[in-house]
């Protein structure tokens, strides 16, 4: 089947199988590997994109369900010219480490972010970062930069 | 000098932009034109005969591109995996390791070994190819419990009471003497449980094979590509090794378990050359769980004898390790030389014996995972000496400053093989606890108490033999390789550098440490070196990552390398500046002649390499690249001192870390940050493994934990953040004086946490993980 | 994942149609159990139907008493809602931020996973669940381990909970999955108190036992002389049947303290 979304700013049609997964469209019809595939139990949050203004697993979206929708990746809030203040603040505090995780986390984390209403403290920045695994951390630091991202955002 | 992005510096790191942006390159990002794909096979059995596999429907199956089972690898001549470190039992007879086939032949011995392996032009073809095996099993009785394992049924043929060996360390007659005249005896009981790893990344790998030049290239998820490729082409007889390429490239996380060898990335790059096709395969999670390497599983019991005044006289270990159904790559040496070595602890404890018999269970093999072998010793040592302490109504504190290895006592060698070369333990310790306010707990305590929760304080005061390590001492143990590394420093004509490195990078930030290394050393701007690694068709044979060896021995070979450049490079300058060599002096990227104005940049020297004008080409090849080999004289020996605060709650058995303090003795630190940060991870796999993670088989042999929803991993919500600090004794043997800080946190952490809940319930022990439910029945007296 | 067809349709009468007319076919709400289970091929569905395009099943609304809830409304929107604060507070406790993004009322209780949160509302809340051409009694829709009440092809269009004059939910959460180890909604309306509990057993009940004792007494003192036959409860590596007893009891008190 085919289906027409809006990635990172641009319209994309794509044809896709109807067992397709989201993240299967991102990663191999359209080649945006920054969002990975860490779990098959929607747990690890890798793959945790945006969609229609909030954070999703996109492991567990099929490509139907995101006919139509706005996807924003990894790939679509920054570069290395200009970050994001999110990937900034991952940057600065040393959040990541393996960096496999990293992508899933900073879109959680921008999204809580958002929602917080700039009042986040580290307790809602643990309880909001729930659905998002990183073995290298020990969060320490992505907590720091979340709650610097917060100020910077 | 220091600068900003020199040793000593917190510099930003240079991996980071591409990680941040999604452009991070990982195995899985990887694809090769006309690509096939493997799925696996597993047993569902966790011990079965194999009487047949029938893989003809599976053949039949639209898209499947081939079959394989393993006796196609055998009539291939496919070769067993092998572990690489032999380890002799008490009456000097080799250990016994049974015959692993990576895909298996004659049985299955664990929930998730493969028996065959399908390729299939789509991931989905390969597993409806998959599904279509049709193997007949004769499932037999698992063995499963590590207590009862050695007079349980015997798993392998060649392998008697399930035995792989039955190993010794220390003065047996020397330990009993010592309790033969001790005041107190503290006994502990102990099972370090089962951990499964769960790097994020799965594993993964693609294989390609050039029919027209005979090579094989593999892009897999390694530690280590140039072992991997060493057993792929010794061992497994795939490819000689110049035949045969290994890349590791952005790896998400090893902790030990990508070092191995293991049947998947073998299969798949033999598959290749089967198929004359690119074959990729990644690990699902529950593959992960089921057939990655686990950790620990230990059953021990040991005891301290101490004097009156709580001096130990004497250490007494003997534990069970559980190796799983076969032998992995390192797995011999993790209860053993990774292990028994470390029961001195800090502690000048003048006799030890411990004995460590090894056994085969019908559960995934298990092999080294971070800190591999000692944190399962620090967890007995410091569970004894905590054990003591309170039956013996000493203050925890002082127990351990009473016992210490004093600073005027190295190089200290211990009764159990190792010479400590520095430390200053009581340092550590002092600082921790100012950071815990120890004074104050008895305070904390009550509020708690008064809340109707129950606070309790723990010690953990570790030590850890790393920077693997010596090749000469690691082989006469049993190692099958040497344990050097090689460092290669590329000038290149502009005085640019380029460092290849043996050592590979899955998370700890060798491009910025090594960078920072090179731009103190040489004065060349850090931006302007950039640091390759992962790749055997780029750096000399070379040993990869793991044991904290990466800057002890890996930045060590780059320093060896350096000084060559430098030598040179004074050899180069003082024929420019018309002067002596041994007048030269090299300092903040500038040659100069002693006691003189006439000086020469290293940008310079490095165009006068390469565009030999002035140069003297008669005496001196032209270029300016060195390489080093770099083989430690001794382990080197990080501690320090963790402390742990919990409050748990008695109604429901949750415990909550309200403070974690580690203070650790790294040597000198080359960038800080990182260092912290791989002290905060380590933390929560320490903390996880007191409190959470648990890879549990029923007493079928069924994995119970085989994915996230039932293993539990450390959240952010389960962690506090910590307090982190160090003191430095430089490491006296490597030109950097660093020792290693990448386990540490893993190492020193769990029995922190354990002697904080068994303090808080009041409690001689509570089983480990304290999951809640644990908790409750201890609170409870249960 | 096996091979399926996917729709999506516009009405409900399509969807039914189209459930009526496959082979075996499922319906797709929020994905967050189903889409798991078909990646990991425990389930082979000929036909996915997917709610997400049917216009009016979203929305929380507080009328006369009642708090309507959508089938297909996210947790996220429910935790968001100030109707009925218990309620909210059960959403937002609901897996992880991304869960509660996609995840729907609809789809949890259809499912009616032993270990959901929304049961342990659906009994204590006097609920009633709507399907497109009758109603079904919060008290009787959960009939057994992923059983309810019900028909093949029925599809849940909202759920009402009575507002009460106050209501807590305590969660002992699964320490890996996040699911409710036990979950108890505690409400009072009037003299009469309800305790839903979600997590200990085959499917979500009201603990009688508890309600009598917080009936005559409402202190979390009440709780203590009673006992919570935990023979019938679930048992797993996370916590026995005994310790899920345990929790039901405590977690009634916490309920009931918090309420005050």
């Amino acid at each position: 089947m085919e289906i027409t979304l809006t990635v990172n700013g641009a319209a994309r049609t794509v044809d896709v199988a109807d067992n397709a997964l989201l993240v299967d469209v991102l990663r191999e019809s359209l080649g945006l590997t920054g969002t990975h595939v860490g779990c098959d139990t929607s747990q690890c949050g890798a793959c945790v994109v945006h969609m229609n203004g909030d954070a999703v697993k996109s492991c567990t979206v099929l490509a139907g369900q995101a006919d139509g929708a706005d996807v924003t990746t990894i790939e679509g809030i920054g570069d290395p010219d200009a970050l994001h203040p999110m990937q900034e603040a991952f940057r600065d505090n040393h959040a990541l480490q393996c960096g496999f995780c990293t992508p899933g986390m900073i879109m959680s984390a921008i999204d809580l972010v958002q929602k917080g209403g700039g009042s986040l403290d580290e307790t809602a920045v643990r309880d909001g970062l729930e659905g998002n695994l990183c073995r290298c951390t020990g969060y320490h630091n992505i907590v720091k930069a979340v709650l610097a991202a917060q100020s910077s955002m | 000098m220091a600068s900003e992005t020199g040793i000593g510096a917190s510099v930003k790191r240079k991996e980071d932009a591409r990680f941040i942006t999604g452009a991070g390159n990982y195995t899985d990002d990887i694809n090769a034109a006309g690509q096939t794909y493997a799925v696996f096979v597993r047993s569902p059995y966790p011990r079965a005969k194999i009487n047949g596999v029938d893989t003809a429907a599976a053949a039949a199956t639209d898209g499947v591109v081939a079959v394989f089972t393993g006796a196609d690898l055998a009539a291939d001549e496919i070769g067993d995996l092998p572990c690489g470190w032999l380890v002799k039992s008490k009456d000097g007879s080799d250990m016994v390791a049974p015959p692993h086939p990576p895909i298996a032949t004659q049985a299955v011995n664990y929930v998730g070994e493969p028996y065959a392996v399908v390729i299939g032009e789509t991931l989905e073809a390969a597993k409806n190819g998959a599904e279509a095996v049709d193997a007949d099993f004769e499932e037999l009785p698992a063995v499963v419990d590590l207590a009862t394992a050695a007079s349980a049924d015997q798993i392998h043929e060649s392998v008697p009471n399930n035995q792989a060996y039955d190993w010794e360390l220390g003065d047996k007659a020397a330990t009993d003497a010592a309790f033969d005249n001790a005041d107190h005896v503290a006994t502990v009981d102990i099972v370090n449980n089962r951990l499964i790893p769960n790097a994020i990344e799965p594993r993964a790998a693609l294989g390609e094979y050039d029919a027209a030049a005979g090579t094989y290239t593999l892009h897999t998820t390694s530690q280590n590509p140039h072992l991997e490729r060493l057993v792929l082409a010794a061992f497994v007889n795939v490819a000689p090794e110049a035949r045969l390429r290994v890349i590791s490239p952005d790896v998400g996380g090893g902790f030990g378990s990508k070092i191995f060898v293991y049947a998947e990335e073998t299969a798949v790059i033999w598959a290749a050359g089967k198929v004359r096709r690119p074959v990729k395969w990644r690990a699902e999670r529950s593959e992960s769980f089921l057939a990655d390497c686990h950790g620990r599983d230990h059953v021990t019991t040991a005891q301290l004898a101490l004097a009156q005044d709580g001096k130990f006289l004497g250490l007494r270990v003997k534990t069970k390790a559980n190796m799983g159904a076969y032998l992995s790559t390192f797995a011999s040496s993790v209860p053993t030389y990774l292990y028994g070595t470390l029961m001195a602890g800090q502690y000048t404890t003048p006799a030890i014996y411990v004995e460590v018999q090894s056994l085969y269970t019908n559960t995934a093999p298990v092999d080294a995972y971070r800190g591999a072998g000692r944190p399962e010793a620090t967890y007995v040592v410091e569970r004894c000496v905590e054990t003591a302490a309170r039956e013996m109504s000493i203050d925890p504190a002082e127990i351990r400053r009473r016992n210490f290895i004093q600073p005027g006592d190295f190089p200290y060698d211990t009764p159990v093989a190792l010479t400590y070369d520095t430390g200053d333990y009581e340092a550590s310790l002092d600082k921790a606890l100012e950071h815990i306010d120890y004074a104050g707990f008895g305070a904390r305590r009550a509020a708690s108490e008064s809340a109707g929760r129950k606070r309790g304080i723990g010690f953990s005061c570790y030590i850890e033999a790393c920077g693997l390590a010596p090749s000469q001492v690691a082989i006469s143990l049993g190692a099958g390789v040497g344990l050097f590394e090689v460092g290669e420093v590329r000038v290149d004509v502009t005085g640019s550098v380029t460092v290849v490195t043996g050592s590979h990078s899955h998370g700890q930030s060798h491009e910025t440490t090594f960078a920072q290394i090179i731009s103190d050393k040489l004065g060349v701007p850090f931006e302007n070196v950039t640091v390759l690694h992962g790749d055997t068709g780029r750096s000399d044979y070379a040993l990869g990552t793991y044991g904290s060896r990466s800057l002890a021995v890996g930045g060590s070979a780059i320093i060896s390398a350096t000084d060559k450049i430098i030598a040179k490079g004074k050899k180069i300058a003082a024929h420019i500046l018309e002067a002596q060599e041994d007048q030269m002096e090299f300092a903040d990227g500038t040659f100069t002649v002693v006691d003189s104005n006439q000086s020469i940049t290293f940008p310079e020297v490095a165009f006068a390499a390469y565009v030999p004008q002035n140069y003297p080409l008669e005496e001196l090849e032209p270029g300016l690249s060195e390489k080093a080999f770099y083989d430690p004289p001794n382990f080197t020996y990080p501690a320090g001192a963790h402390i742990c605060e919990v409050e748990v709650d008695p109604d429901t058995g949750v415990v909550d870390i309200v403070d974690f303090v580690a203070v650790d003795d790294f040597g000198h630190v080359v960038n800080p940050m990182i260092v912290e940060g791989q002290v905060h991870g380590g933390l929560a796999q320490g903390i996880g493994q007191a409190l959470l993670e648990h890879g549990v088989y029923d007493d079928t042999g069924q994995l119970l934990s085989g994915s996230y929803m039932d293993y539990t991993m450390p959240r952010a919500d389960d962690l506090p953040s910590f307090t982190v600090d160090t003191t430095v004794t430089p490491c006296t043997h490597n030109p950097l004086g660093v020792k290693g800080c990448g386990e540490a946190g893993a190492i020193g952490s769990t029995a922190a946490v354990m002697n904080a809940v068994t303090d808080a319930l009041g409690v001689a022990s509570v089983p480990m993980p304290a999951t809640p439910e644990t908790v409750w029945r201890a609170a409870r007296g249960e | 994942m096996y091979q399926f067809n996917y729709h999506r349709p516009s009405t409900l009468d399509e969807a039914t149609s189209l459930m009526a007319g496959a082979e075996d076919g499922v319906y797709l709400s929020g994905g967050m159990t189903l889409i798991p289970t078909l990646k990991q091929r425990l389930a082979s569905p000929s036909d996915v139907i997917d709610l997400g395009a049917i216009p009016g099943l979203t929305g929380v609304t507080l009328n006369d008493g009642t708090v309507s809830v959508g089938g297909m409304t996210r947790h996220g929107e429910v935790a968001a809602s100030d109707a009925i604060p218990a309620l909210a507070d059960l959403a937002s406790r609901i897996g992880d931020a991304h869960v509660r993004n996609r995840g729907t009322i609809g789809g949890s209780i259809a499912n009616s996973d032993p270990a959901a949160d929304y049961p342990a509302a659906v009994v204590a809340l006097g609920a009633t669940v709507h399907t497109a051409n009758r109603s079904i009694a919060g008290g009787d829709y959960f009939t057994g381990l992923f059983e309810t009440a019900l028909h093949d092809g029925e599809i849940v269009t909202s759920v009402d909970f009575c507002v009460p004059d106050a209501a807590a939910y305590e969660k002992f959460p699964n320490p890996a999955s996040r699911y409710a180890v036990v979950g108890v909604m505690v409400a009072r309306c009037g003299d009469c108190v309800c305790v839903g509990v979600t997590g200990a057993g085959a499917c979500a009940f009201r603990a009688t036992a508890l309600e009598e004792a917080l009936a005559t007494d409402f202190s979390p003192g009440a709780v203590d002389g009673v006992g919570v036959d935990h023979s019938e409860f679930n048992s797993d590596i996370h916590a026995s049947a005994e310790f899920r007893g345990h929790l039901v009891g405590v977690l009634t008190k916490r309920a009931v303290a918090r309420i005050g």
